[in-house]
């Protein structure tokens, strides 16, 4: 009976043609080894027994459990617009997230700068996956943990946007955002720093960040159209 | 900055140079010139775009016969109660005086193409060095048998914003309880196509709070429509037994209708109805035709400029255009305006011009917060603009996905119509 389970839920979660037998699952980390690094975690987010709202909301059941689903935590305008668009916290969006809090939420209250190695991430994700409450529904790890990294490499970042391009490109933008930064129903994207502009929009475009329209428009940007657009933005303030 | 309008365009550019002080008849003098016609999604879009990108190097004209302008979409949720009319009313002021834009309101009645002017019904010709033309749509005669302009009062279409919209919401508020409202849906291709199953939702979400004995009749020529499963799903789920349509397979294409005794006979039954609204056969605003700019009901444009086909000094948006795989919607004129305004611009002052890029996304609203949508990103080939990517929303969404949906269109209403009038 479980074992059926695991199959569909696996058939599921995996990437269409990737079927893996269960037994080649590897562990998602060491849990020992990120229990120790989830102290840097740990000034914010309880985990485990009597786990409660702190700086940053408990931490038990978090896998596969909805964006922003604690009751009486005061999340972030934009943790809660993601949650709005469907943000689940599986293995890959919790992978992102730790990688690059801003990189999937904009305006997040988290404010942590992240962590860059992907070992690191797999074992503190080993090691909350112990408090969650199915972990047995749960892969031990999806092969796109490690597939989808949000940090973009020096070559993309060093990139120099056509700022005349990107001005073009923003009129696209400028049918929903407005001009005046007003940010209801739609986010604002005035101000937004340069950097944070270019992950987020390679976020969408790898389609990590969860909302439809934007996992569109700027799914047919290039590196150099994002680049162009960040360019413009960059240079109006 | 109070040229005067009129006497401008009236007698053209000898009269100008008289009654506009020397330093603008200097500055205008030699400028290239655009005209607008049609203060729309396209044409206030294009207009604002040329002038604001231009930077005084264009002299722009608008010309729209209404001095208000209220937003076709939207509308339908005027007509649901969820937004009053003043909301989606909007004028060209700001047009005129943080952009400069020479203002017009009159009719543009015909275009001379080798002379390059546009003539308007109070009399005169405006000249143009290139032509923008952005004039949604009409109505093919005879398309519903019974029914022409002259009964748009007994059975409104309601398919242009403004009067016609309050008409059908008073209408629709004082059917006897118990009452009948008949839409005569379009054929295929027509302005906004969920507007029709939009305005449905609205109209049902009305009559379930003031008269739930209500019926209301759809009698539709076409197989399937736009978010139909949502639809479908929606009205389900919000207004069970209230929605009957009737499709082509039930002789749901084959209808007449009669104004005086406010019957609608579908494929030989005979319905006796209280409200009618009847959304005819569509076609390219009659300018286009009397330009010569169309080939059947449409303009044909290239994707890459939105040039016509037919002539190149002349660019053609929105619901009136023969473009390819976009929906006739607000957002697409939109999205096409700017393509347009960046070619005008390229071809006058020689400005950069990039590879076209368009998008569409129609938000669409079933009952309170129970929004969706459907998008899609196209570009520019030789032969038309063609679909990139797309997304619909999927049947059975959360309610707080479909509130988000339903609060995203708000903010694109915003967005959009500052987009339009600044």
């Amino acid at each position: 009976m479980m074992r059926g389970f695991k199959a569909i839920f696996l058939a599921m979660v995996l990437p269409m043609g990737s079927a893996i037998a269960e037994e080649d699952v590897a562990p998602i980390g060491d849990a020992e080894r990120g229990a120790e690094l989830y102290k840097q975690c740990s000034g914010c987010h309880m985990v485990g027994p009597d786990a409660r709202n702190r700086t940053g909301p408990p931490l038990n059941g978090i896998f596969d459990r909805k964006a922003g689903a604690i009751e009486g935590f005061f999340y972030s305008k934009g943790l809660k617009r993601a949650a709005a668009d469907g943000l689940i916290w599986d293995l890959e969006h919790l992978d992102a997230y730790i990688e690059n809090p801003k990189a999937l939420v904009s305006g997040t209250r988290m404010s942590f700068r992240g962590v860059k190695e992907a070992q690191d991430r797999r074992d503190v994700l080993a090691y909350l996956r112990l408090f969650s409450d199915n972990p047995q529904n749960i892969p031990e790890a999806a092969p796109t943990a490690q597939a989808v990294e949000v940090a973009l490499s020096p070559e993309v970042l060093a990139i120099v946007g056509d700022a005349e391009y990107g001005e073009y490109l923003s009129s696209e933008c400028k049918t929903c955002h407005q001009r005046d930064g007003s940010d209801q129903g739609i986010p604002s994207i005035t101000l937004w720093p340069e950097e944070d502009f270019v992950i987020a929009m390679h976020a969408y475009r790898k389609k990590i960040r969860p909302h439809p329209v934007m996992q569109m428009m700027a799914g047919r940007l290039s590196d150099e159209e994002i680049a162009a657009l960040a360019a413009y933005f960059a240079k109006l303030e | 900055m109070k040229l005067n309008r009129r006497a401008f365009v009236g007698t053209g550019m000898a009269a100008a140079s008289t009654l506009a002080a020397p330093n603008v008849h200097a500055a205008s003098h030699g400028k290239p010139k655009v005209v607008v016609v049609g203060g729309g999604a396209g044409g206030a879009t294009a207009a604002r775009y040329v002038a604001k990108d231009s930077a005084g190097e264009i002299d722009v004209t608008l010309i729209e016969p209404s001095r208000s302008y209220y937003t076709c979409f939207f509308s339908n949720l005027y007509i649901g109660g969820f937004r009053d009319l003043a909301s989606i009313e909007h004028s060209y002021g700001t047009l005129a005086s943080e952009y400069g834009i020479n203002v017009v309101h009159d009719w543009a009645v015909g275009v001379d193409r080798d002379a390059k002017t546009v003539s308007l019904a109070g009399g005169g010709a405006v000249p143009y060095d290139r032509l923008i033309l952005s004039p949604g749509i009409d109505f093919v005669d005879g398309a519903v048998p019974g029914w022409d302009v002259t009964a748009q009062n007994a059975m409104p279409h309601a398919y242009k914003g403004g009067s016609q919209t309050e008409l059908l919401k008073a209408q629709i508020a004082a059917m006897p309880e118990g009452g009948t409202y008949v839409m005569v849906a379009p054929p295929n291709p027509y302005r906004c196509p969920p507007g029709p199953y939009e305005r449905i939702s609205m109209v049902a979400h009305v009559l379930k709070a003031t008269n739930p004995t209500a019926k209301i009749i759809i009698a539709d020529p076409k197989e399937k429509f736009s978010k139909q499963a949502l639809f479908e799903e929606g009205w389900q789920k919000h207004y069970g037994g209230m929605i009957e349509r009737i499709g082509p397979d039930f002789g749901g294409g084959n209808v007449s209708v009669d104004p005086a005794a406010m019957t609608v006979d579908i494929d030989g039954e005979v319905v006796q109805a209280d409200v009618v609204n009847v959304i005819p056969a569509q076609k390219a605003g009659l300018i286009c035709d009397a330009a010569g700019l169309t080939e059947g009901n449409w303009a044909p444009v290239s994707g890459h400029t939105m040039q016509s086909r037919m002539d190149e000094n002349i660019h053609i948006l929105g619901d009136a255009t023969n473009q390819g795989d976009m929906p006739k919607s607000g957002y697409s004129a939109n999205s096409q305006a700017k393509v347009a305004a960046m070619a005008v611009r390229g071809a006058l002052t020689g400005s950069r011009v990039f590879p076209a890029k368009f998008s569409n996304t129609c938000w669409s609203l079933i009952d309170t917060e129970d929004g969706v949508k459907v998008g899609a990103t196209y570009e520019a080939t030789d032969e038309k603009i063609a679909k990139v990517d797309g997304f619909v929303s999927q049947t059975g969404e959360d309610a707080a996905l479909r509130k988000a949906t339903y609060e995203e269109s708000i903010g694109w209403y915003e967005g959009i119509t500052s987009d339009m009038f600044g």
